[in-house]
């Protein structure tokens, strides 16, 4: 009988005013015996509607199940059957929009937490089989994947179960994608996502980072070397800015470009050479996850005062609640309904050469209010003239999306791109205008989350796999 | 790991290395940058190629001592590696159809010219060199670019070799004097560059500058390369290096190139003391 509970086990978490100013995970995963209470919680239900919330179909309730029973290695076994990267899933996924949200339990009550129990299973994984997975049997077949974020490093990981050889090729120097360069370690620890990708090269997936597809080798070199088809995941692009004056003042930044200098250039630590800004007063424009990483993370680099501004409610915030939560919680000071008009730098008129000039001193923000609904149904901000003031920061940090990598297309004859850049597909494969070339995730969609480029790198494996076997 | 085959000082600050990145090697053009991480704690760094030998597999960088990473590259040897190499990333120099060009060098940049020069030259370009430097013992290059210009003018700061004076004077009495250049190619330090483009703009002379703005991934994700380029926002790693000098907004260009001023006088301090410690030591 299931546990009637209608409340979730709570998460432990790090203590706010501590973890505020230090970059080890927040959340610190559920102990043995909250796992057990908490699958204790599933109903196992016949029509299992979590499922179908799921991108990449994990069998939710087959697992709980196994947890429930006590058999962690036998639950993992079965989330790897549908997903490649569990303890990341397990962390990052917007649970609550997906799996959960359609949890039969949130009708009363919360639902089960099944992010959290993913979670357990793949630590519980990591901690205590040491043995990596065997190579599958080899088909003698060659597929070059392109990128080694969620969905590229999905793909790869489908093909490799499915018997082929696998390559594939990462522009930095450092395999993972936006797991490895976006995500702070204090929501993702790096040492996760390298657990992740040894597994997939036990699987004999071959990753050579520091190759730039389009420019180092072309995807037509590819098909010449002997792939027999070409995922492209590579990623979000060029960051947008606003178009505001002040946006080239030193102290601006996309929040790529910060989150990159922390998180792959691990630029807080004393002996990285990459050089971060340590302002005292940060305002990030934004509202997604990725701006909350940005605001946390100057936080955590020291900062006193660390805004968040935003032009609509805190209802529209598109953000996780989870991640508005917890950066509320470290002090984060949100300014809603607020828009940058202007970023303002300092000149001293008497010295063109004082090194202080061009540096940011002020943001200048109008108020905004809702009016109507937008074409998408969110109500529209309107500006609230005579409202404009100014906050003091010496940092601003723009974080509102990104266009897809320009690379690839403009070195691919024959590869139809959207008018934003995104490459188009057929949904139900990942097919692309050019025969043997599959795509997926934000070099598609534009900027979205890990567990959709996982579930497009999914669909582009069992398509590339169908369209080699039929040859 | 990338193999430093050969190694060469120019000058006490500029040094020259050749690197085993065969990948790289096949498809690099003039104009065109790398992205180099020295080792596991270094910064990446971009650096427009210098030179690259198909055959042998290896690209040519020529580099100025100017902060810790440089420092801690010039200090490798012949036969050690380094971290991470990346590339050819950037756009090439678009040099089809020139019949006539002006190079232009100022001091480390000279070794970012020399390619274009040669490459010109090869193809049956008329090529005009002029190359600056602040004194004699920063000369660098100067046989090479006499084996590919029809005519080279070496100017210095202080006199000591050449003729005295900024690269922007012979290049006005070049232009006066009646040669009609189909561009002008300028690569050195950014306020050279501006005032090369202020010398040709009266005359309408088309004229290519080559950015080397902060950067980190260099392929068009963090957006740390921005220029405003006839009022636009470009990225130097995705959209340049080259960019229509006469719309390039050098003295935003300038500012920004000193964002890290301070970080990287600390950090090239720390470092020059731990070789100095090193070297006193062994």
């Amino acid at each position: 009988m299931a546990d009637r509970v209608l409340l979730k086990n709570p998460m432990p978490h790090q203590d706010p005013a501590v973890r505020r100013r230090n970059f080890s995970e927040v959340a610190l995963g559920y102990t043995e015996e909250a796992a057990l209470s908490e699958a204790a919680r599933c109903l196992n239900c016949k029509n299992m509607p979590c499922v179908a919330g799921c991108p990449v179909n994990i069998r939710i309730p087959a697992f709980i199940k196994k947890v429930r029973e006590g058999e962690f290695e036998e639950a993992y076994k079965i989330i790897t059957e549908s997903s490649s990267l569990p303890a990341v899933c397990g962390r990052v996924c917007p649970q609550e929009n997906q799996c959960e949200k359609r949890c039969v339990r949130g009708i009363k009550g919360e639902a089960v937490g099944i992010g959290r129990l993913e979670r357990f299973v793949a630590d519980w994984h990591n901690e205590h089989c040491k043995d990596l997975p065997e190579l599958p049997a080899q088909n003698g077949h060659k597929v070059a994947v392109v990128g080694s974020g969620p969905s590229g490093l999905t793909c790869a990981g489908d093909l490799a179960k499915r018997g082929y050889k696998v390559s594939v090729f990462e522009a930095l120097h450092l395999a993972g994608g936006v797991l490895v360069y976006g995500i702070p370690e204090f929501r993702l620890p790096k040492a996760i996502v390298q657990k992740e990708i040894d597994t997939l090269k036990a699987l004999g997936v071959e990753i050579e980072t520091n190759v730039v597809i389009g420019k180092t080798v072309t995807v037509d070199e590819l098909f010449d070397d002997g792939y027999e088809a070409v995922f492209i995941g590579s990623g979000a692009g060029l960051p947008r800015f606003m178009g505001i004056p002040g946006e080239s003042l030193k102290g601006v930044y996309s929040a790529n470009e910060f989150l990159t200098r922390n998180n792959l250039m691990k630029a807080y630590l004393e002996d990285s050479d990459t050089p971060v800004m340590k302002a005292k007063n940060v305002a990030v424009v934004g509202g997604g996850n990725v701006a909350m990483d940005a605001a946390r993370t100057a936080l955590r680099l020291g900062a006193e005062n660390v805004y968040i501004v935003y032009r609509r409610s805190l209802e529209e915030l598109p953000a996780r609640r989870e991640e508005v939560e917890h950066a509320m919680e470290e002090g984060v000071d949100f300014k809603l309904l607020n828009n940058p008009v202007r970023i303002i730098g300092y000149n001293n008129p008497l010295d063109r050469r004082d090194p202080r000039n061009g540096s940011v001193i002020g943001m200048e923000c109008i108020k905004m209010e809702l009016g109507e609904p937008d074409e998408r149904g969110r109500r529209r901000p309107v500006k609230i003239p005579g409202s404009e003031f100014v906050i003091d920061v010496d940092c601003v940090i723009m974080s509102i999306g990104t266009s897809p990598n320009p690379l690839i297309k403009s070195t691919t004859d024959g590869l139809i791109v959207n008018e934003k850049g995104g490459i188009i597909v057929e949904e139900e494969t990942g097919k692309t205008s050019r025969e043997g070339v599959y795509a997926g995730g934000d070099a598609v969609t534009g900027a979205a989350t890990v567990i959709l480029a996982m579930g497009a790198g999914k669909t582009a494996a069992k398509a590339i796999d169908e369209y080699i076997m039929s040859k | 790991m990338y193999r430093i085959v050969y190694k060469e000082i120019l000058n006490p600050t500029v040094t020259l290395m050749d690197i085993e990145a065969p990948k790289v090697a096949k498809k690099a053009l003039p104009g065109q940058f790398i992205i180099l991480r020295v080792d596991e704690s270094g910064e990446r760094i971009p650096l427009t190629v210098a030179g690259y030998n198909r055959e042998a597999g290896t690209v040519r960088i020529i580099f100025q001592t100017v902060g810790a990473t440089t420092k801690k590259l010039s200090v490798k040897c012949e036969g050690e590696y380094i971290c991470d190499f990346v590339g050819p990333l950037g756009k090439p120099t678009e040099l089809a159809g020139l019949k006539k060009v002006c190079i232009v060098g100022g001091g480390v940049g000279c070794a970012i010219a020399l390619p274009i020069a040669q490459y010109l030259h090869e193809m049956g370009c008329i090529v005009h060199s002029i190359i600056g430097f602040r004194s004699k013992e920063l000369l660098i290059l100067k046989k090479e670019f006499e084996a590919c210009s029809d005519k080279l003018t070496l100017m210095t700061d202080d006199g000591s070799t050449g003729r005295q004076g900024v690269v922007t004077l012979p290049l006005k009495e070049a232009i006066e004097a009646g040669e009609d250049y189909d561009e002008v190619i300028t690569i050195g330090p950014l306020v050279m560059m501006k005032f090369v483009v202020e010398t040709t703009r009266p005359y309408g002379v088309k004229t290519t500058v080559s950015m080397n703005p902060v950067m980190i991934d260099g392929t068009g994700m963090c957006g740390g390369c921005r220029l405003t380029v006839g009022g636009e926002t470009k990225f130097a790693c995705v959209d340049g290096p080259d960019f229509d000098g006469f719309l390039v907004d050098f003295d935003e260009a300038m500012m920004r190139s000193g964002m890290y001023s301070e970080f990287e006088r600390h950090a090239y301090e720390k470092t020059c003391n731990l070789f100095k410690g090193a070297e006193s030591n062994g």
